[in-house]
């Protein structure tokens, strides 16, 4: 009995003082999008090698979550697919400044065994997503498709039954493309899809898709290569098939056009040759003001990383590096942050 | 015990004077649960509060979860979803787990082979829901993969088996859902069977019944009240099953009438959608949830009065 509570009381003193023995280090907590979460993660983790004295915690949470705690003022930073609306901004005292911190692209997998390039045009797709085209023996998808022996299923097609940043760009790029699908169904996080299955999340999406064969879905460009899934090549406004890769990304975000006072732009339907159709920013959310300078500095020091050296891990995990034109951009936005 | 109980003691066990310790515990044990289930629907209401005053009844009469152009929810689908599944699930597993319950409760088994099957059964109810959503999805999807096709082609004409056929579907939910309470049904059944007095089973055998007459004319109706309760509480755990379903019934937001058509559930729509859910559609979920609690206790209600009329039916049995 008395070996126990010496022991114990021990464990306690331990806990109370646990604090004492780490010399103070400065924290910074973040939440919000979920879809940027594996390359902040890594950010923090490289991050935190050379600056021992920063904590920074991330959790991912959403993006709705994220704009939620951002709001009360319950973290540091947020961070959101859909960055943040006017009346969103409106609500938050300190003010808010909007920097781009990486980019993604959207890509159509699909499970079609023997298949390994297809080719869908900009009626195709729409209509697949509309549940107008429902075989894949469709004329619409033959039509691209000259010589590619496609299996004559039926069209499975797999969406997010979440709401999700996600849902918000690929309903806004096929809003701009069809005026169909914008009066049908319209942009949003969450929408009535007209056909096919749902499931949580881009696992859930990805694991639809493997399972069903016949099946078509959208997912992160990165859960698509990780998960060693074909995706389609797609018909962008110019007219030519274009496969999503870091350039073709890479190109699309070029040609966005960011308005003079906010970085906030999508690119729901990019010119250009090369632009693959469907890829977005998704942003950091930082108050105009901090009250505390050591948590100010470190977010400052933590975020021009993210922007200079936190890009060139971008490829690995299947995310775009930004432009140096929008870099620029972004890192005059964080030096106007006090 | 401390001085001061002994002498309550004998004060308690006067006639007339009606305080024990052991009484004031079990109100304050059953007034706590009392009050947390209040608490509970009345923090949901509050908070469900703007969707309701937004969208009253038609909340329940509209196709739509939409978050802009404009903002728009209903629970039609979902609703109709919640009540096929478990139906579906309650017809496949209340004959089965009845079946069930009446051979472990007769005496076709050596006793302890009977008691192992019956943990066997009773095991079933121990698998976290989960377990059952990936075993659906590794097993039961194929197969419905598989006979979904053909079914829509030759019944595609009924509403019921309208194609095209889908892996996650109704059909694979539902069926799901009967294996997860086919251990309640067949548990309390069980109970009930075996708590039948023994003198109406040798009455029955007296007057010349077969043993089949005998169970089908006088045990099942005896345990009825019990056979009751059991696809009452089923029926319960069927509708707000929550992960299992999710996983496998595709989460449509569309009404359909086909089981081979992806659905949705009202249990399955909060799971999905709470996570990244802000403003108005945290309030329309929770409303959701509030109707969900509203259909549960219904279902508790109705059961509660089909179980006082049958057993005031066979009082006299007793």
């Amino acid at each position: 009995m008395k070996t126990t509570s010496s022991r114990f009381a021990g464990l306690i003193a331990l806990i109370a003082l646990s604090p004492l023995s780490v010399y103070a280090a400065t924290q910074l907590q973040g939440a919000g999008a979920t879809f940027p979460a594996p390359l902040y993660q890594r950010w923090i983790a490289e991050f935190s090698k050379a600056n021992p004295g920063i904590q920074i915690n991330y959790q991912g949470v959403g993006s709705g979550a994220g704009i939620k705690q951002f709001t009360d003022g319950l973290v540091t930073f947020g961070a959101s697919d859909a960055a943040m609306t006017d009346a969103q901004i409106e609500k938050v005292k300190q003010g808010v400044v909007l920097i781009p911190a990486t980019a993604g692209s959207i890509v159509l997998a699909y499970n079609l065994p023997g298949v390994e390039t297809l080719k869908l045009s900009r009626e195709a797709y729409v209509g697949i997503f509309l549940g107008k085209i429902t075989k894949w023996s469709d004329p619409a998808i033959a039509k691209t498709n000259e010589g590619v022996k496609i299996p004559d299923l039926n069209i499975t097609v797999c969406t997010r039954s979440d709401s999700s940043g996600t849902n918000f760009v690929f309903t806004g790029h096929l809003s701009a493309v069809s005026s169909d699908f914008k009066s049908q169904v319209g942009q949003g996080t969450s929408v009535t899809w007209p056909a096919g299955v749902a499931g949580q999340g881009n696992d859930g999406v990805t694991a639809l898709i493997k399972q069903t064969q016949g099946a078509i879905g959208y997912v992160e460009y990165g859960y698509a290569k990780n998960n060693k899934l074909p995706f389609a090549q797609l018909q962008n406004k110019a007219g030519e098939f274009v496969a999503a890769s870091p350039e073709s990304g890479a190109a699309t975000l070029n040609t966005t056009q960011f308005p003079a006072n906010i970085l906030r732009a999508w690119p729901s339907d990019p010119d250009g040759k090369d632009a693959y159709p469907i890829a977005t920013f998704t942003w950091l959310l930082l108050y105009k003001t901090y009250s505390d300078k050591d948590k100010l500095a470190a977010l400052k020091k933590f975020v021009t990383y993210g922007l200079t050296d936190g890009q060139k891990l971008s490829n690995d995990l299947g995310y775009i590096p930004m432009p140096a034109e929008v870099v620029q951009k972004c890192e005059a936005a964080l030096n106007s942050v006090q | 015990m401390t001085d001061g109980t002994e002498s309550q003691t004998p004060s308690f066990r006067r006639k007339g004077f009606r305080f024990d310790v052991f009484r004031l515990f079990t109100w304050v044990a059953s007034a706590a649960t009392v009050a947390t289930l209040v608490c509970i629907a009345a923090s949901i209401l509050v908070q469900a509060w703007p969707a309701i005053a937004h969208f009253g009844l038609g909340f329940f009469t509209t196709v739509a979860w939409k978050t802009s152009d404009p903002e728009n929810y209903g629970v039609l689908p979902y609703l109709v979803g919640t009540a096929i599944s478990s139906l579906i699930a309650l017809l496949l597993a209340l004959p089965l787990g009845v079946l069930i319950a009446i051979f472990l409760s007769e005496n076709f088994l050596a006793p302890p082979l009977r008691n192992t099957v019956r943990f066997v059964v009773e095991l079933l109810a121990a698998i976290p829901s989960v377990i059952y959503g990936l075993w659906g999805i590794a097993v039961v999807i194929p197969i419905v993969q598989r006979i979904g096709g053909p079914i829509a082609g030759a019944l595609g004409f009924l509403p019921l088996f309208q194609g095209p056929a889908s892996g996650n579907s109704m059909l694979t939910a539902s069926l799901v859902l009967a294996l997860m309470v086919l251990p309640t049904i067949t548990a309390i059944s069980r109970t009930a069977l075996v708590a039948v007095p023994g003198q109406l089973r040798e009455g029955s055998y007296a007057i010349g019944a077969t043993r089949w007459e005998t169970i089908f004319g006088v045990l099942l109706p005896t345990a009825a009240p019990g056979i009751v309760a059991a696809t009452i509480l089923a029926f319960g755990r069927a509708m707000g099953e929550t992960m299992a379903v999710a996983m496998l019934i595709g989460n449509s937001p569309r009404l359909t009438w086909s089981l081979l058509s992806p659905a949705g559930t009202l249990a399955s729509l909060i799971a999905n959608k709470f996570g990244e859910a802000e403003d108005l559609q945290v309030s329309a979920l929770l409303y959701a949830a509030f109707a969900l609690m509203l259909f549960t206790l219904l279902v508790n209600v109705v059961g509660e009065l089909v179980l006082r009329r049958a057993q005031k039916s066979i009082s006299g049995l007793r």
